[in-house]
């Protein structure tokens, strides 16, 4: 089997890349210890079985950031047979640095030349046989989402992963390569270190790179290089200042006389500049953005309904007619009842179209290049609330479902804003909520719903700033959000193609990782609401559920919110599943979900309900979102965080609204 | 973030365009060949001499 591994900067089509080479055939993982995603897949090329590991998008391979790291170590430790780099043929200058630092590696590179049609549209040349003779590797044109090139880029991998050798080297200033053929002859020698490119380790340990001085200085003769590296970069500084800036003004350097022999024509990006003056108005720019964001959620949500509909449904009467059929009640229950696997299913199926939705449209705002320009557009305001620009992003993400949000928070560079964001994440009015929030919205405020609605969006957003800032005041105690540094790059016309692949991917994946703790909250909520509390044998008399006991014993507590058991015991198990609030009201009442809303207006007033939705919109993520949160912040103290600060400030919110609102409206309205 | 820059290009002689500036707030500028944004407090640490 052939070992590929594709890097490249982050926009220039790397993941589309990887998705038409390997088709369906690919799995989502984790990188081992890590919360960067991982992605494989495979292809075949006349009987040759091929492995593509897509690496992390980055722009350089230093030990700085958690994804240059895993690309570095994939690259060395695990020595895929080729490494393609995908670069960006309209902007071939900085996509070359990253190209330089696989081929130090001593990596044998395919370079894929990708959005060839928009290099040519900006009105540039490139010399491809010339870049392959300066670069010595092969060059292949390409323009993935057409498909154009891949059959020539798989050719390519096969020839050069057979041809098992690729000599090239990229030759520096000549004192720098002096200094680096003395460390290599002190290399030379050690045994434990042979399998690296001693080129690479050289030029390594010339920066200072901390990883790789680390790692000298574990082997036995590793000190004695060290201070002959000390000497040597002491004469080089004494010239050049500091050594790792100086190496990458160097490598810059041989880019400049590549890209003067290769690149002609004067690039020409008119349009995106004219559309960029416009988007990035400072009148202009927030309102469009605010508008984007509505057509984005308009599209989500209504193109999205009649087919969630129809998979809830079908799956409901489904399981009616197959009721009875075991003739075992317990059995029977588990697989049939209300809570049962078959409606289950229906369940969480009927949550895809919403994320499948989501992420269509996404993709369509990403490819265009604007999600950037979102980043840009908001960034002063984010910054002086406390978030980073980019925080925009996972926070609409997380209007949709917080999974998505939190996940879409690894755009963000700063570990202590990309914790920032995640843990104020769950305060977004997720599409699980809506759900809930829907049904009763509109039992008790009818035609005024909608401003009801927005005003718990409105709350959400609030509280989630109020957190950020509370969080890096008392306990990040940092001053300020990481500067903005960012790419905007060339708008282009969304490939539809593009869309519709990630839409297939995200939804698979939210079906895979999300819809079994889906499923097993409802059938928790299903046996505890079916087993009788006294004889612990089947019971459809909720009333003497063990569930029913569970909610009266902690009622006390909501008492002063104003809640019954029933309450209580659909806001424990939201817990599992925030749109589980509404069946599990609807179960505890004995009532069909559509009979609910006029059955709560009997039993509550409207300020006591607006006071259970700030409740249930603030007070725990879901169980999904909490395992993601763990996910991404590798650490349970923040997943822990998040649960203890959502329950108070709940708590304490809910109770102050139903004050407010007893204060302005009275007893019962 | 003196070699986050240096990484994208902003070295000693590389020639930046300035695009936007309507600061304060952050600035879009080109410099080698690629638009990057700039929030405003790094904008102005970025030592240029003007030309042309």
């Amino acid at each position: 089997m052939i070992r590929v591994a594709l890097a490249g900067n982050p926009n220039v089509g790397k993941s589309v890349i990887f998705n038409s080479l390997t088709g369906g055939r690919q799995k989502v993982g984790n990188w081992p210890g890590k919360t960067v995603e991982k992605r494989e897949g495979f292809f075949e090329v006349d009987g040759e079985e091929v492995l593509v590991v897509d690496l992390p998008g980055t722009y350089s391979l230093t030990a700085y950031s958690v994804e240059e790291l895993i690309a570095r170590n994939y690259i060395l430790e695990e020595q895929p047979d080729v490494v393609v780099v995908v670069v960006d043929a309209s902007n071939l200058e900085r996509n070359l640095y990253l190209v330089l630092q696989v081929i130090e590696l001593g990596a044998r590179v395919v370079l894929a030349l990708n959005k060839m049609d928009l290099a040519e549209a900006s009105n540039i040349r490139i010399d491809v046989k010339e870049l392959e003779s300066l670069l010595g590797v092969p060059v292949v044109p390409t323009v993935a989402p057409r498909g154009l090139g891949l059959d020539e880029l798989r050719r390519k991998i096969i020839e050069v992963a057979r041809a098992k050798k690729q000599a090239t080297r990229l030759a520096y200033a000549e004192d720098f390569e002096r200094a680096l053929s003395l460390i290599m002859e002190h290399l030379r020698e050690i045994a434990p270190l042979k399998r690296f490119n001693a080129r690479w380790l050289a030029i390594k340990l010339l920066e200072g790179d901390n990883e790789v001085v680390r790692m000298v200085s574990a082997v036995p003769e590793g000190k004695e290089v060290l201070r002959h590296v000390k000497v040597v970069r002491r004469e080089l500084e004494e010239r050049h200042g500091d050594l790792e800036l100086a190496l990458i003004s160097e490598r810059y350097r041989v880019i400049k006389r590549i890209v003067e022999r290769v690149v002609s024509g004067e690039k020409r990006l008119e349009a995106s500049d004219a559309l960029d003056q416009a988007l990035l108005d400072k009148y202009l720019g927030l309102p469009v953005f605010v508008s984007l964001l509505w057509v984005m959620f308009q599209f989500t949500f209504i193109v999205s309904a009649p087919f969630s509909d129809m998979l809830g449904d079908f799956f409901a009467i489904l399981s009616e007619r197959l009721r009875g059929v075991t003739g075992v009640s317990y059995l029977d229950y588990v697989l049939f009842g209300e809570y049962g696997v078959l409606n289950g299913i229906g369940t969480v199926l009927s949550f895809l179209p919403i994320i499948a939705a989501l992420y269509f449209v996404l993709s369509l705002f990403e490819d265009f290049g604007y999600m950037a320009r979102a980043a840009f557009l908001m960034d002063r305001v984010m910054r002086k609330l406390g978030l980073a620009g980019q925080a925009i992003i996972p926070m609409i993400l997380g209007f949709g479902c917080n999974i998505a949000g939190v996940y879409g928070a690894r755009i963000i560079p700063s570990e202590e804003d990309r914790v920032t964001a995640i843990v104020t994440n769950p305060l977004m009015l997720c599409s699980a909520r809506l759900t809930a929030f829907t049904v009763i919205v509109a039992a008790f405020w009818g035609a005024a719903g909608g401003s009801v609605l927005l005003s718990l969006y409105l709350l959400g957003v609030t509280l989630a700033f109020l957190v950020a800032l509370a969080l890096r005041v008392f306990i990040l105690r940092k001053s300020a959000p990481s500067p903005l540094v960012m790419e905007l790059p060339p708008y282009q016309l969304p490939s539809l193609k593009v869309a519709i692949t990630q839409m297939c991917v995200r939804a698979s994946l939210f079906f895979r990782k999300a819809g079994t703790i889906i499923l097993l909250g409802l059938l928790v909520i299903g046996l505890l609401a079916t087993t009788d509390s006294s004889t612990f044998s089947f019971t459809l008399d909720v009333e003497r559920s063990v569930l029913a006991s569970l909610g009266r014993s902690l009622q006390p507590v909501f008492a002063p919110l104003g809640w019954d058991w029933r309450l209580v015991v659909a806001v424990i198990f939201g817990f599992i599943a925030k749109e589980i609030v509404i069946g599990a009201t609807s179960m505890l009442y004995g009532v069909a979900e559509d009979e609910l809303p006029s059955l709560l207006s009997q039993y509550y007033d409207p300020v006591t309900m607006y006071s259970y939705m700030v409740f249930v919109l603030v007070y725990t993520p879901c169980i999904a979102t909490l395992a993601a949160i763990r996910h991404e912040t590798q650490s349970w103290k923040w997943t822990a965080f998040t649960i203890a600060y959502e329950v108070a400030l709940a708590y304490v919110l809910s109770l102050l609204v139903l004050a407010l609102g007893r204060a302005l409206f009275g007893g019962s309205v | 973030m003196r070699r986050r820059l240096y990484e994208l290009g902003f070295t000693e002689g590389a020639s930046v365009q300035v695009v936007k500036s309507g600061g304060p707030g952050p600035v879009v500028v080109v410099v080698r060949g690629s638009r990057l944004a700039l929030g405003w407090g790094v904008a102005m640490k970025v030592l240029v001499e003007v030309v042309e």
